[in-house]
């Protein structure tokens, strides 16, 4: 089972395992502060904004275009952002870190 | 009966959807440390109810994956869930509530989050039709998905082209189904977007197989051997082995209104979402607030302003000065077509449609009250809604001939108006 794990704003590390679902889903299942979702996960919302670990910006990839023109509505958008309703789970992304932006 | 000094208080709330879950959490994090009990009509976990017109309808999903918050969270932020209970009477004077079946629950502050309701046009031999449905819970979306599924063959007529009406008709053409769409007004979308916008969607669902007539006022409908024959004023006639209304909302204000507390199109709220009982709140698609940037009063019914206003009343709970002050956004997902909107665009004396080069499902429309942008509408354009975002709230202004040339970049350079 792909493992991923957050680092929230208050610096608490969390990590859990997914299998299916959006890397969102995965967060709000496991009350991961800072990643509301509210719009379930249809990137109309930007409220599940994270920035990947430098390191594994391979893993994911960059943004599509519609998640990176969303992304814009945080001014703290980075190289690194995304919005993790839009990554999907798959053994890929196993060991993924990622940093929950607000 | 008061509640002894030593005891924590209760905050408890009416409604466990978008504006009620929203705000138990909120609460917590605001760091109340009192109890929180969740009153819900609905037996289901608290789940997303945009997905029930769009992807839930199409997907193959036995169970609804939507959750709004895990059950788990609920256990670890010690909010106390009470699903499948109705709230009958909030009697003011002993600050308690009373359950259908007569039971009393105590509570210090109160959270009204009832939402709305479909509302049940008076149409002649409705009530004896058994294939007639309506789409507000997760219920009733399981079941339209069922009786569709069961026979695809089988006919939808939709009465009502308001959002939902029309996602729930572009769900139902993705599944093959046979859609009609009947509208009273002279367009779809009559009282909630521009006619270009209108003119657009309704191009759009004529592409994809749904038969649209407007001016349709139903009066009454029929039943013979599973058929309907669903009726208008002007004559005509229909035939649908499945009727789905889509005829709005009727808002849940009957318990603030029989105990007392001030309602107009909505149970009235101050900018911090309280009532004129200092104890009782209200959030959500049952309120009518002041929006201070456009400087009205209105009743919305979207995502954005349930969770921004259960924000807005955990933080005054907690003793905070607050404002709700918020530009309010909306979003609609239809085939393959994304809109969202932002702002409000009552009273807009000036539309400006931007194109773009490569597709013409790309598009926004910009609404002007003279130099003031009120609101951006935007087709496949994540671009135009974020930059509209924050030209709407920023009160920048915009160059209007640069909007309008499809041959400029849409951004915020070209769209400022160089003083
Ligand atoms: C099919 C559909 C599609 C939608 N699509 C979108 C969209 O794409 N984008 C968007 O922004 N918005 C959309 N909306 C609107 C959005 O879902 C609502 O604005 C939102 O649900 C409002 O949340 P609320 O908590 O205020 O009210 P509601 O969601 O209506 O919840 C109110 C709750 O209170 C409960 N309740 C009421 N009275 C009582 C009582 N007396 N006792 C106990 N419980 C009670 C009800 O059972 C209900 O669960 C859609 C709505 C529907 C129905
Ligand atoms: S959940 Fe709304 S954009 Fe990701």
């Amino acid at each position: 089972m792909p493992k991923i794990t957050f680092i929230t704003s208050e610096d608490e590390t969390i990590s859990v395992e997914g299998t299916s679902g959006s890397v969102m889903q995965l967060a709000v299942d496991n009350d991961i502060k800072g990643i509301e979702g509210d719009c379930g996960g249809v990137c109309s919302c930007a409220t599940c904004h994270v920035f990947i670990h430098p390191d594994h910006f391979a893993k994911t990839g960059a943004p599509g275009e519609i998640e990176k023109d969303m992304l814009e509505l945080d001014d703290n958008v980075t190289e690194y952002s995304r919005l993790c309703c839009q990554l999907e789970i798959n053994d890929n992304l196993d060991g993924l870190i990622v940093t929950v932006a607000q | 009966m008061p509640n002894e000094n030593t005891k924590a208080p209760i905050c408890l709330v009416i409604g466990a959807s978008h504006a009620g879950i929203n705000f138990a959490f909120s609460l917590r994090k605001e760091g109340w440390t009192g109890s929180i009990i969740v009153f819900d009509k609905d037996p289901e976990t608290p789940y997303h109810r945009p997905p029930l017109s769009k992807s839930y309808l199409t997907s193959t999903e036995e169970t609804n994956n939507n959750l709004l918050k895990s059950l788990e969270s609920y256990e670890k932020e010690n909010i106390k869930l009470y699903l499948g209970v109705s709230i009958k009477k909030i009697d003011r004077i002993h600050k308690t509530v009373i359950t259908e079946d007569g039971s009393r629950q105590q509570y210090d502050k109160l959270v009204i989050a009832t939402g709305a309701r479909p509302l049940i046009p008076p149409i002649k031999g409705l009530d004896k039709v058994t294939e007639v449905y309506t789409l507000r819970t997760a219920h009733d979306a399981t079941t339209i998905r069922q009786k569709v599924k069961e026979n695809i063959s089988k006919r939808v007529l939709i009465i009502g082209g308001r959002y939902t009406g029309l996602e729930i008709a572009a769900s139902l053409r993705k599944l093959g189904t046979s859609v009609t769409l009947l509208e009273r007004e002279s367009k779809i979308l009559a009282r909630v977007t521009s006619p270009e916008m209108s003119q657009f969607f309704y191009d759009v669902h004529i592409l994809n197989g749904v038969q649209i007539h407007t001016n349709k006022n139903v009066s009454s409908v029929t039943s013979i051997n599973h058929t309907n024959t669903i009726t208008c004023d002007d004559e005509t006639s229909y035939e649908a082995e499945i009727i789905i209304l889509g005829t709005g909302v009727i808002v849940n204000t009957e318990l603030a209104k029989d105990a007392g507390i001030q309602t107009e199109n909505g149970i009235k709220v101050n900018q911090a979402c309280q009532t004129n009982d200092k104890d009782i709140y209200a959030i959500g698609d049952c309120t009518f607030h002041h929006n201070p940037h456009y400087n009205r009063f209105v009743r919305l019914e979207s995502v954005q302003n349930a969770v921004d206003q259960a924000k807005i009343a955990a933080a005054s709970i907690c003793g905070k000065e607050v404002i709700y002050d918020t530009i309010p956004w909306f979003w609609s997902d239809q085939y393959e077509i994304k809109l969202q909107m932002v702002g409000l665009p009552f009273d807009y004396n000036e539309a400006i449609i931007r194109n773009e080069e490569e597709t013409t499902y790309k598009f926004s429309i910009w609404y002007f009250d003279n130099d003031e942008l009120l609101a951006v509408d935007a087709i496949n354009n994540a671009k135009a809604y974020v930059l509209g975002t924050k030209s709407i709230k920023e009160h920048l202004k915009i160059n209007k001939s640069n909007l309008r040339d499809s041959s400029l970049k849409l951004n915020l350079a070209n769209l400022i108006l160089k003083e």
